[in-house]
């Protein structure tokens, strides 16, 4: 394990320097008595792609719902250490987690739309946060155009969200996140559910939204973290006496040197396919 | 025939042809068989039998008469039980009222608020409780609480009794409801910054909705058919009432009385009411598994 050599792009000469918008410092989550992550400190800069990548049970999935504090919604979670947003502790006493969502938003492995129409899928978001419903037909084509998908729907938007493909209901999840205008769009696995295609789709709808959001993406797939991420964080689980396992940061870094020139021997092993 | 290779090299033949049966195994087989089959279709018996000699019996006194007048006194043969019918869904609003709200909501507790709790275990113990109680406590119970307190029996008190027989039935169903709605609607909907009312009236209600419907028809069917709970709630009335506060006639119970009584008129009104509620109880079910199979 290596947090002493604190993770940070930022201190790396290579990068050029960029406001953070997100920071884990020394972030440790437990569920119950089963610690998922250990010690984790990143910073995640403004307008970039973050990827998370690492074997299963590395406690990746868990610490991009610590961004959002998805983790609220497990019973039994505790997060350790310090999330902050902009500079504010998200998990401080006055903090509400509704605002923090709506400010950092996610986008789920299986796609999940609302068992409603695909007008309103992306309007329920836009309404409760207090968008008018006068600007609603803007927000929603808006919102359907950043996520590609407005030529395909256009013509029935009364038509459920499950009546579409698994590829197009992704990026019905994505224009709904989107709609509510969020600084960062947290990303868990987006494609693993998805055939090569709409794989592709989203990855290049991933390009084009870093013009106005921060991405941080989890995925299992390391060709994807080369397509889509500036920035790559490596996680591992390792065993401690007694069987238990736990996750913890490894190597953080531009995306390219985490490919081609790792630090760490673990990173080397693992992007060149040898374990995970 | 072909063959093939063990991991250790050996040469093994595939055989794939059936056995030989022996006679013993064949008779056995179809008996089995035949058995399985036979009390299948016995299980059907009873409900066909029922249908049958309801219809049979009922169909002739069956008339426009039958909703539109009331019964007629002793020794006379005209009449019908409009008011019995008019009664039994008044009582049926009633218990409705009461139950839809209160297990919809218990329902929602359960599964959003309190899963996994103390407190939802017991109210989950005390539903499966009420679920068996005979439906003749429920009526004692509302006796008790109601007819005592305000001084006579009662639609309401009727209403109240049947309620307590649908609470158990709706709360069950509704959270079984719920908890089918995937977590991944409730992660989705707070994931776009919707407060937990928000996620749960919003989202999850309205995702379960076919469910809670079917729950409350089914809960409705049930008590639609109780005579015992409005013996002593509801009693009768041989008049047309609306009154909420009066005595009020319902099927399941002119269908008791009239069955006992030694007039031929009103044994037959008795079976055309079986069949006018077993129509009412027909419709109810079959529209719960429509609206259950509904999904947008």
């Amino acid at each position: 394990m290596n947090s002493d050599t604190i993770n940070t792009p930022n201190s790396t000469s290579s990068n050029t320097t960029q406001e953070a918008i997100l920071r884990a410092e020394n972030v440790s989550v437990t569920y119950g008595s089963f610690q998922a992550l250990r010690g984790v400190t990143l910073d995640i800069p403004k307008n970039q792609v973050v990827a998370f990548i690492g074997p299963s049970g590395c406690g990746k999935s868990t610490l991009i719902r610590c961004f959002n504090r998805l983790n609220d919604l497990i019973p039994g979670t505790k997060v350790g250490g310090k999330v902050t947003y902009q500079g504010v502790d998200i998990y401080g006493d006055k903090v509400d987690p509704v605002q923090v969502r709506r400010r950092i938003g996610m986008v789920f492995q299986k796609p999940n739309p609302f068992p409603k129409s695909i007008y309103d899928n992306i309007a329920f978001g836009a309404k409760i946060n207090g968008y008018k419903k006068s600007e609603m037909d803007e927000i929603v084509e808006r919102s359907l155009r950043q996520a590609a998908l407005w030529e395909e729907v256009k013509d029935k938007l009364k038509e459920s969200g499950l009546s579409l493909s698994g590829g197009q209901q992704q990026r019905l999840c994505i224009a709904r996140t989107v709609a509510i205008e969020p600084d960062v769009v947290l990303m868990d696995e987006p494609a693993s559910a998805l055939d090569p295609i709409s794989t592709r789709k989203v990855e290049e709808l991933i390009q084009e939204l870093k013009e106005n959001y921060t991405i941080v993406i989890v995925t299992h797939n390391m060709q994807q973290a080369t397509r889509v991420a500036d920035l790559t964080a490596f996680f591992n689980a390792e065993a401690e006496e007694g069987g238990k396992r736990f996750g913890y940061l490894v190597e953080y870094n531009k995306t390219e040197a985490i490919f081609n020139n790792p630090k760490e021997e673990y990173t080397r092993q693992y992007v060149s396919g040898r374990f995970g | 025939m072909a063959t093939t290779e063990d991991t250790i090299g050996r040469t093994k033949k595939i055989n794939l042809t059936r056995s030989a049966r022996t006679p013993f195994r064949s008779y056995f087989d179809f008996f089995m068989t035949f058995l399985t089959g036979a009390f299948t279709i016995l299980t059907i018996v009873p409900l066909v039998a029922l249908v049958w000699d309801v219809v049979r019996q009922g169909i002739d006194r069956l008339g426009i008469q039958s909703f539109t007048e009331l019964p007629p006194p002793p020794g006379l043969e005209e009449g019908g039980f409009g008011n019995a019918i008019l009664g039994t869904l008044i009582t049926l609003g009633i218990a409705a009222a009461i139950s839809v709200p209160f297990g919809v909501l218990a329902a929602i507790y359960l599964s959003e608020f309190g899963r996994g709790t103390r407190i939802a275990y017991g109210v989950k113990f005390a539903t499966n409780v009420l679920a068996g109680i005979p439906a003749i406590l429920a009526g004692l119970f509302a006796y008790t609480v109601v007819v005592l307190t305000t001084g006579g029996f009662s639609a309401f008190a009727g209403g109240v009794a049947l309620s307590v027989v649908m609470i158990p039935i709706v709360v069950r169903a509704t959270e079984e409801g719920l908890l089918l709605v995937p977590q991944e609607m409730r992660q989705a909907a707070v994931g776009v910054g919707a407060t937990n009312f928000q996620s749960i009236s919003r989202i999850v209600v309205p995702a379960a909705l076919p469910s809670i419907a079917t729950a409350v028809t089914l809960a409705l069917a049930r008590a639609g058919g109780e005579a015992a709970p409005l013996l002593f709630t509801a009693l009768n009335n041989n008049f047309w009432s609306t009154d909420i506060w009066q005595p009020i006639a319902t099927l399941p119970v002119l269908i008791y009385f009239y069955a006992i009584i030694p007039y031929e008129a009103q044994k037959e009104i008795a079976w055309a009411a079986a069949l006018v509620l077993l129509g009412i109880i027909l419709i109810v079910s079959i529209s719960s598994r429509l609206l259950a199979r509904q999904r947008l």
